[in-house]
């Protein structure tokens, strides 16, 4: 049996999925939500057309957002969505692509992908939900995790030092860089809103909570208490990309890095070709 | 109009891809594909479509399976190495039921092998390659006419059975320039996906057709918010890991190949009608294989030779009526025994030899013949 509408964003959720799988505490869902809004908002303003819109995602626990909502979307193999988004985007430019997928997918196994769309300024937006760890897979290492922490294969402490994602897009260059904790949900909605209008390549990493896999590990299993440690450490600063902090032990900077307009892949690549051959493209 | 053309199988593919409808092309550079994928970010855009070199060949594929859901028919080339790292999204083609064509350039493996040299060596990864159980379909043209032909045809399959399809050539197909009639859109058949015809609220984006279990594909940017997944998933593509979904979905992705099994082969036989040694040769090294069964036939020896021009599946009818006046079947090819599996599986009532030839350029007749006559 159907569900009745209850809830405002039942138009964009495949009502008949739920309940979806993710954990109490668990910050994809927070996400999912915030998201949600941001496009109820924009199609709300006439600023959107939810029927243009083309949700992506990978593997892994933020892999499964894609499949509850009711857009036109793809469930890639792992790390794979932003390829699959250029294809979309670039067959059919009249589409809105927006990629939300986990930091395991995005920057661990489908880092290549990550930079190169980066770099093209490729029109997409990219939600990248951090939650420090592979959680689907049972809580290994992660480029995200941070030193010294447990996980199933780090089980004397993680060795390596974690990726600051701000970082490495800024050193590559995009449209649109922010970092929001899913306990800055307004600061994040209004982000998403304005990262999804752009053109060319628009990235935001959400840092997240995952008490299951991470926080356990951390001897913080409590989702409220995780949620508050991550609250007491996500602090929102005006500060260039390459001074954003990614500290677990003292601060993850958050905020609006980068904000620019130059021109998207898709623009260039016809106009390039325009500008040769005329009338004949 | 149609055209004579004189050049390689590499443009005879990108030519019939253009006429077939491409509209989304997208490469990683690699021998002995380049010319190919050169011609076609040239000349692709002068016919409204896109063409790009992505960062890898993971990039390529999936790209062009996100192309095909946007709605345009899409296509990439590689060869071995690249259709390697192609594999796992092969599978994610099939399990999303998802037109593409790749154009796939054997060259001397493995490995990194002889990037300029010839092989046969991937007849078994262009059909087995990913992971679980699925079905595609791979011809392998032995000319450029057939390379144009053939591509035509790849495309045409992709589309009525929502299937990754892939066009095997070889490196002396690559290189060899050669005659081939360019044929016009309108001199040739077209087929494009079936789309739905019902309204977005009755839609399901894997509830098949009856008669032909194919399900009529939505695509993006249409209100249907369809959802191309990879999980085990049922009519409606929501994840589903049941026995009985899956069973249902596995069998069908199957049944819809075999049921067109008539539409998709494709083969020529020589010389067959009396044949009592039969040659069984496919690709660049048929035309070595019909050279020497001519120069046998001159000499009197009944001697024919059977050319499977799909590979994935064998024209199975055809081979066993070339084969039966044969007492001896000889499949030669460059590996070490891969479609002779598939040839003795089929014919099980006759002697069925194999005989290598692992060189790294087109063998000669003479080669051939080496080969061959230990067997006669």
């Amino acid at each position: 049996m159907p569900l009745e509408k209850i809830h405002p964003l039942d138009e964009f959720i495949r009502t008949d999925r739920l309940p979806h799988r993710f954990c109490p505490g668990c910050g994809v869902a927070v996400t999912m939500n915030i998201f949600l809004h941001a496009i109820k908002e924009l199609t709300e303003e006439g600023k959107l057309d939810p029927k243009k819109l083309v949700v992506i995602s990978g593997i892994g626990c933020t892999g499964r957002v894609s499949g509850y909502l009711k857009f036109d979307g793809a469930h890639t193999p792992h790390g794979r969505p932003i390829p699959f988004g250029m294809g979309v985007k670039l067959a059919n430019p009249e589409l809105k692509v927006v990629v939300i997928s986990g930091d395991g997918d995005i920057v661990g196994i489908g880092g290549n992908h990550l930079i190169h769309a980066a770099r093209r300024n490729m029109d997409i937006t990219v939600l990248m939900v951090n939650n420090f760890i592979y959680a689907m897979t049972g809580g290994q290492v992660a480029p995200t995790t941070p030193q010294k922490v447990y996980t199933t294969t780090t089980p004397y402490g993680n060795p390596e030092s974690p990726f600051n994602i701000i970082r490495l897009i800024a050193g590559i260059g995009a449209n649109y860089l922010a970092r929001w904790a899913i306990t800055q949900p307004f600061q994040l909605k209004n982000s998403i809103k304005k990262a999804v209008l752009k053109e060319g390549f628009s990235f935001i990493e959400v840092i997240s909570t995952c008490p299951e896999r991470f926080g356990k590990r951390l001897g913080i299993g409590d989702p409220v208490e995780l949620y508050n440690r991550l609250k007491s450490i996500a602090k929102i600063r005006k500060v260039s990309p390459f001074e954003a902090k990614y500290d677990w032990n003292e601060e993850i900077t958050c905020g609006e890095f980068i904000d620019e307009d130059k021109p998207g892949f898709v623009r260039m690549y016809f106009e390039v070709i325009k500008e040769k051959l005329g009338e004949r493209a | 109009m149609a055209e004579i053309r004189f050049d390689n199988s590499n443009i005879a593919c990108a030519e019939a891809a253009i006429i077939a409808g491409l509209k989304f092309f997208a490469g990683y550079p690699i021998t002995p594909t380049s010319r190919l994928f050169e011609y076609l970010t040239r000349e692709l855009p002068k016919h409204g479509g896109v063409a790009v070199q992505c960062e890898d060949e993971i990039a390529s594929i999936n790209a062009i399976i996100g192309a095909s859901w946007a709605g345009a028919k899409a296509m990439t080339t590689t060869s071995g190495p690249g259709f390697s790292l192609m594999l796992e999204s092969i599978g994610f083609a099939v399990m999303t039921e998802t037109p593409i064509v790749i154009i796939y350039v054997m060259r001397t493996g493995p490995s990194t092998g002889y990037a300029t040299g010839t092989g046969q060596g991937d007849v078994m990864q262009a059909r087995w390659g990913s992971h679980g159980p699925y079905e595609v379909v791979v011809y392998a043209p032995s000319s450029a006419q057939e390379a144009f032909d053939l591509t035509i045809k790849a495309f045409n399959v992709s589309e009525l059975l929502r299937l990754p399809v892939i066009v095997l050539t070889d490196a002396v197909l690559a290189h060899t320039r050669e005659r081939y009639v360019c044929r016009d859109r309108s001199e040739v058949e077209i087929i494009e996906r079936k789309r739905p015809r019902i309204p977005p609220d009755k839609y399901k984006p894997f509830e098949p057709d009856p008669d032909d279990l194919v399900p009529p594909m939505a695509i993006y940017g249409e209100g249907y918010a369809t959802f191309a997944e990879s999980l085990v998933h049922d009519e409606r593509g929501y994840y589903c890991p049941k026995s009985d979904v899956y069973e249902k979905l596995i069998w069908r992705l199957h049944e819809k190949v075999r049921l067109k099994r008539k539409y998709i082969v494709e083969s020529a036989s020589y010389y067959v009608d009396d044949a009592e040694i039969l040659i069984v040769s496919y690709g660049s090294l048929s035309r070595v294989a019909l050279a020497y069964v001519r120069e046998m036939r001159r000499k009197g020896m009944k001697i024919g030779l059977f050319k499977p021009k799909s590979l994935w599946p064998l024209d199975e009818v055809s081979l066993k009526f070339a084969a039966r006046k044969a007492r001896k079947v000889i499949v030669v090819e460059m590996n070490n025994g891969q479609l002779y599996r598939e040839v003795d599986r089929l014919l099980k009532d006759k002697k069925v030899f194999f005989r290598p030839l692992l060189k790294v350029d087109l063998p000669t007749v003479e080669e051939f013949e080496e080969v061959v006559r230990e067997c006669l």
